[in-house]
This record gives structure tokens, C-alpha cells and sequence, in this order.
């Protein structure tokens, strides 16, 4: 396959690489975050952390 | 009939957004696989730069995105300076690191297309000068809202900076126009029209624009992660408020 790209292969399958590098890692990285607040408000809730504090009587 | 203000509140972003994105995701799939398939198996050779025309397809596209993204989020930063819009702020925070991406793509492939066809990877031309610093008005927009704690004073002071580094967009756009440059000028979109071959023009039409729909599905999901992060900070704010009066009511 390298071979039918040319003398300038390396830079073709570079670019390709970086390409699936530099979007894969930002789509990871962003569903990632995504999962963290998920759980991180799952365990809110849990607590009970969405009702609002009771005022003193 | 309901409003703009009420259409855009995040909890309905966030119910509209769960129905959309996957469709998004799928279609972004379907047209990147067919653009790559006719870059690789159909797409012919350039006869003056040869195989190296393949790193156009994720070039260019990269280009476009980068540009793209930054006008977003400069509309959004209306939004923030004028309307307040919460969803607005979430919005230019979230395409902030996408578009530094495809910043960062469009240089490292532009690099690699440069060597073999300039014979170097980089010369300060105005080009190439004006997207790198579109890439570092992203980094410095990220590195500002992370400077500062209260997310309203946070959110206003990006999106004045976002609207000032606007003013590099149509310097990147005219810049071959404008500057003896090594950059080649427009060859899509330019006012006479596309003059390069329908071989050509088709795959990078298809992975332009399965790129920009991965771009949005990113986005949205970018957005989705940024809306529960306030939600997070807002419930851990009324926790701590919770656990605070309870200890003042010695029931802890």
C-alpha cells in the first residue's frame, strides 16, 4: 500500500494518523467527561442533594 | 408560541440533543466512510503533487472547521454579552477545545503536505502565521475561563475576548489574497466557483461535511457534559448549604 502512495507516503499516512489521533482522543476525552458529570450528579441526586435546604424552624 | 429564550433552555438542549445527536453521529459515519472510500479507491492522483492530494480531504475540511467553530462561538459570545443566554455561554465554552482541534489538525497535516510539496514544514508566510494564531486565541480563550472562579464574570470576560480574535477570521480568509504567500489562494469557495476537478471535489464535499456533522455531534455532547457540570456545581452549592443548617440545627 505504501507503495502505490509514492515517494511521499510517510507524509500521507502521517497526516491520516494524526488525524485519527487528535479527533479520537477529543472524542474519548469528551465522552468521558460527559459519563463523569453523569455519575457525578447521579450521586447528588442519590444524596439528595436536589432538595433545597429546610430553613431552621 | 413559545420563544426563542424558552426553545434554547438547557434542560429542553438536553432533551432535543439525545434524540438528535445519535442520528447526527450516524450520518457523520455514513458520508466520512464514503469520502474516505473515493479518496483511497476512486479519487485520482494530482499531476502535479501526486498522491500528497489526499492530505487535502482532511486538510481542508480541518481548515474550514477551525474557522467555522471560532464564528460559532463568537455568535454565541453575543448571546453571553447581550442576552445573557445561559445555553449561549455553555455553548462557545463547549466548541472551544473542538475548535482548537481542528486548529491543531490543519497545521499538522499542513505541515505534512508542505514538506514534500515546499520542501518545509513551516515559513512565517501570512497564512500560516493567521491560523496559528487561531489556534492560540483558542488555547488562550480556554486557558481565560479557567482563570477565573465566578463562571458569569468567567463566561463575559471569553466572549469579549472571543469577539476581539474575530477579527483574525477574514485575515486567515484573504490572506492569500491579500499577501504574497507559498499558500496556494481559494480553489471551493471562491466567487467563480470550485476550479478543481469533480473527482476531486466530490470526496472532499463528502468528508466536509461528515466532518462538520461529527463536529456538531462533538459539540452537542460537549455542550451535554458542560450543562451537567453546572448542574453538578449547583447541587453541590445546595448540598453544602443543606449540611450547613443541618449542623446550625445540631442534628448532625
Amino acid at each position: 500500500m505504501t507503495a502505490a502512495l509514492g515517494p511521499h507516503a510517510g507524509f500521507i499516512l502521517a497526516a491520516y494518523l494524526a488525524t485519527a489521533a487528535i479527533l479520537g482522543g477529543l472524542a474519548i476525552a469528551i465522552l468521558m467527561d460527559r459519563r463523569a458529570q453523569r455519575r457525578a450528579l447521579a450521586a447528588l441526586e442519590e444524596r439528595g442533594a436536589g432538595r433545597r435546604a429546610q430553613a431552621p424552624s | 408560541m413559545a420563544s426563542f429564550t424558552e426553545l434554547a433552555n438547557p434542560a429542553r438542549f438536553m432533551r432535543l440533543s439525545s434524540i438528535v445527536l445519535p442520528w447526527l453521529a450516524g450520518g457523520a459515519a455514513v458520508l466520512l466512510a464514503a469520502g474516505f472510500y473515493l479518496v483511497w479507491f476512486v479519487a485520482p492522483a494530482d499531476y502535479q503533487q501526486g498522491e500528497t492530494i489526499k492530505i487535502m480531504y482532511v486538510h481542508v475540511p480541518a481548515a474550514w472547521l477551525a474557522l467555522m467553530l471560532y464564528t460559532m462561538m463568537a455568535l454565541s459570545a453575543i448571546g453571553v454579552l447581550v442576552w445573557r443566554h445561559p445555553l449561549a455561554d455553555v455553548a462557545q465554552q463547549a466548541a472551544a477545545p473542538i475548535g482548537a482541534a481542528f486548529a491543531l489538525l490543519c497545521l499538522v497535516s499542513g505541515a505534512l503536505w508542505g514538506r514534500p510539496m515546499w520542501g518545509t514544514y513551516w515559513v512565517w508566510d501570512a497564512r500560516l502565521t493567521s491560523m496559528l494564531v487561531l489556534f492560540l486565541l483558542y488555547l488562550g480563550i480556554i486557558a481565560l475561563r479557567r482563570a477565573i472562579d465566578e463562571p458569569s464574570r468567567a463566561g463575559r470576560a471569553v466572549a469579549i475576548l472571543t469577539l476581539v480574535g474575530w477579527l483574525n477570521i477574514p485575515i486567515i480568509k484573504f490572506s492569500v489574497d491579500w499577501w504574497s504567500t507559498l499558500h496556494q489562494p481559494a480553489s471551493v469557495l471562491r466567487l467563480g466557483g470550485p476550479t478543481i476537478h469533480a473527482s476531486m471535489l466530490w470526496p472532499l464535499v463528502l468528508t466536509a461535511v461528515g466532518f462538520t456533522l461529527l463536529a456538531f455531534v462533538l459539540h452537542g455532547t460537549a455542550m451535554q457534559a458542560e450543562i451537567l457540570r453546572r448542574r453538578v456545581r449547583t447541587l453541590t452549592i445546595f448540598e453544602a448549604e443543606r449540611l450547613d443548617r443541618l449542623s446550625l440545627q445540631g442534628v448532625r
